[in-house]
């Protein structure tokens, strides 16, 4: 497809707007004038029309077609979620209201709206308290980790330290070290966290433990009961990433187990589209001795029944985000809870789980599977023995674009080689697993036979395969035009 | 996977060649063709001090990004000024070319390896 600018034709317009009465070029001082005229593109109405939908078909997305993209939880955002964001009520609402005298009034709905977010969260997960404000996983989970060095420095611990385990989220260790800890990393066995290996690093210098899982693997974490004990005799808290929820909801509350913090991901785990960078909404919820520590303000119910909001907090980390987050992001989850209550929650994780072991077992025999045991909401897969005739999880990712497919994320996590994970997700039909299996097998077939064949790959779409080299050693960020 | 016998290894992955009391460090070839196609090496700058088994920069590939560590601790006097603009050359020479950075060292290595031992860690 070619840009913009290349089907540009000297002289061709589109509508003219009305010329303004008054010139801007005499308005502005001359030092703020263009020299020479714009390069912009010459094209009339129906041609760039026709370019701007050429364009939006290229898009792919889950409402178009199968998503498997491991660790992102690209479920079906229901429309029903769009319609209630959408409401005025809450889109005219200007967000200063709130915070000025009399303003609370004005936005009792949308103040509730929050308000009752939080409650169901509470619920959903056995927490004390949660905060909206994080607009995204990375940001709900440095809260998070602020959150535990605000609580050590009020109790006077001298804490230095952060366990991440190998198969947790990638972000962990960043997070850990963003907020001033040094990592330390523990070796997993059989795909989980080991309690002699946490055991081995465990001392008095340890802040927390942060935890994913289902892990990376898409394991279920069996021993975090122990892994509970052992931190707390260190006076050591457990960190939640809760960014696999979408495995255990309605059937773990992570309170209940014994985490103190959790960060969610609700644009993941919630329905509420994502993808391309945005938009997120990472809410962190927390255990009653950390309750005083949380970003304010805090919307509250008053004892006459009326939101407002709450500055009064004098052990809080303060505000981590301009105004309450990302308001119409987090309203869209109100509505999918809202929607599915509790035992629809339920079923919705148990659906996730089911389809990923679906996908699992179809697959067995066809390409490596390194721990089979039962998974979670995702599974990983190795493309070792296809490597050994010279494809990689690349190529077969690739192969998959051309049927249509989006890819499954690859090489990640790093400690299975030539991996593959797929996340189905629960919105998935039979038919569509069926369908994707039959394809992905094929593909397998095709890289014993025909290797040749797979290197090629994506032939079928707009582009051929990418130089991803190339574009990561000689990045060029902007075009002269 | 090709382990020169003459150099020292560490489990982290990286090479060692001692010339007299001067560490010339990269890494080895497994590390490379793990990482895949190298597109950005992060090292210290001359002068800086580096400790044994202690982060000392990073490499990027298309896959991941890995820290390095430091299988020497001492003192940074030269940085292959090479890998700034040409990262592929740890794909393609990681022993000889590819080499990262040369360490005077201020103390007597105590966890390196023989390329034998470093065989064992990597068929693990």
């Amino acid at each position: 497809m070619k840009t913009v600018f290349a089907k540009s034709k000297p002289g061709r317009k589109g509508v003219m707007p009305a010329v303004p009465k008054t010139s801007a070029a005499k308005m502005l001082p001359e030092t703020l004038l263009r020299k020479k005229r714009p390069a912009l593109p010459e094209m009339s109405e129906l041609d760039v029309i026709r370019h701007f939908t050429g364009l939006s078909k290229l898009n792919y997305g889950v409402d178009g077609n199968f998503y498997p993209l491991g660790s992102c939880t690209m479920k079906y955002n229901p429309r029903m979620n769009e319609s209630a964001a959408a409401l005025p009520g809450f889109t005219a609402a200007h967000p200063l209201l709130a915070q000025l005298p009399e303003g609370e009034a004005l936005v009792q709905g949308s103040l509730e709206a929050i308000w009752e977010t939080e409650r169901l969260l509470c619920e959903l997960n056995g927490m004390s308290a949660f905060t909206m404000q994080p607009m995204a996983g990375a940001q709900g989970e440095l809260t998070g980790a602020l959150l535990i060095a605000a609580y050590h420095k009020a109790k006077g611990n001298k804490k230095t330290k952060v366990i991440v385990p190998d198969a947790a989220h990638g972000t962990n260790p960043a997070t850990a070290a963003l907020a001033g800890y040094e990592v330390v990393n523990i070796k997993s066995k059989d795909g989980i966290v080991d309690p002699e290996a946490l055991e081995a690093v465990l001392d008095d210098d340890v802040a927390a433990l942060m935890m994913t899982c289902p892990n990376t693997l898409g394991l279920f974490e069996r021993h975090l009961p122990k892994l509970v004990e052992k931190l707390r005799s260190v006076d050591a808290l457990l960190y939640y990433d809760g960014a696999n929820l979408n495995a255990i909801m309605g059937r773990m509350r992570v309170g209940d187990v014994g985490f103190d913090v959790v960060h969610l991901n609700l644009h993941k785990t919630m329905s509420t589209p994502h993808g391309g960078g945005g938009p997120g909404s990472g809410p962190v919820g927390v255990s009653e001795r950390l309750v005083p520590f949380l970003p304010g303000p805090r919307v509250i119910k008053k004892a006459d029944g009326k939101f407002g909001l709450e500055y009064n907090l004098p052990q809080s980390i303060g505000q981590v985000t301009p105004f309450y987050g990302h308001f119409g992001v987090y309203i869209k989850a109100l509505a999918y809870m809202l929607r599915l209550g509790g035992k629809g929650l339920g079923k919705a994780s148990d659906y996730a789980v089911l389809n990923a072991n679906y996908i699992r077992k179809r697959l067995e025999g066809h390409i490596d599977i390194p721990y089979p045991q039962i998974c979670m909401h995702e599974f990983v897969a190795s493309a070792v023995t296809t490597e050994a005739q010279g494809v990689k999880a690349l190529d077969i990712a690739k192969a998959l674009l051309d049927k249509g497919y989006h890819a499954p994320t690859i090489y990640f996590p790093l400690i299975v080689k030539e991996c593959l994970m797929f996340e189905p997700t629960e919105t998935e039909s039979k038919e569509t697993l069926d369908l994707f299996c039959d394809d992905l097998i094929a593909i397998l077939k095709e890289a014993e036979k025909n290797p040749d064949a797979l290197h090629a790959a994506p032939v079928n779409l707009p582009v051929r395969r990418l130089d991803e080299t190339k574009a990561a050693r000689e990045m060029v960020l902007k075009d002269d035009v | 996977m090709n382990i020169p016998a003459e150099l020292k290894y560490v489990d982290t992955h990286e090479w060692v060649r001692m010339e007299g009391d001067i560490a010339v460090v990269g890494i080895t070839d497994f590390a490379q063709d793990q990482l895949g196609d190298v597109t950005f090496v992060e090292l210290p700058a001359v002068g800086d001090m580096v400790e044994e088994n202690k982060e000392m920069g990073s490499v990027e590939s298309v896959k991941a990004a890995s820290d390095l560590f430091s299988p020497v601790s001492g003192e940074v006097i030269e940085v292959n000024p090479m890998l700034e603009n040409q990262p592929e050359i740890l794909n393609s020479a990681p022993y000889t070319d590819g080499w990262m950075i040369k360490v005077k060292i201020s103390a007597q290595p105590s966890i390196l390896i023989s390329a034998d031992e470093y065989k064992n860690v990597i068929s693990a």
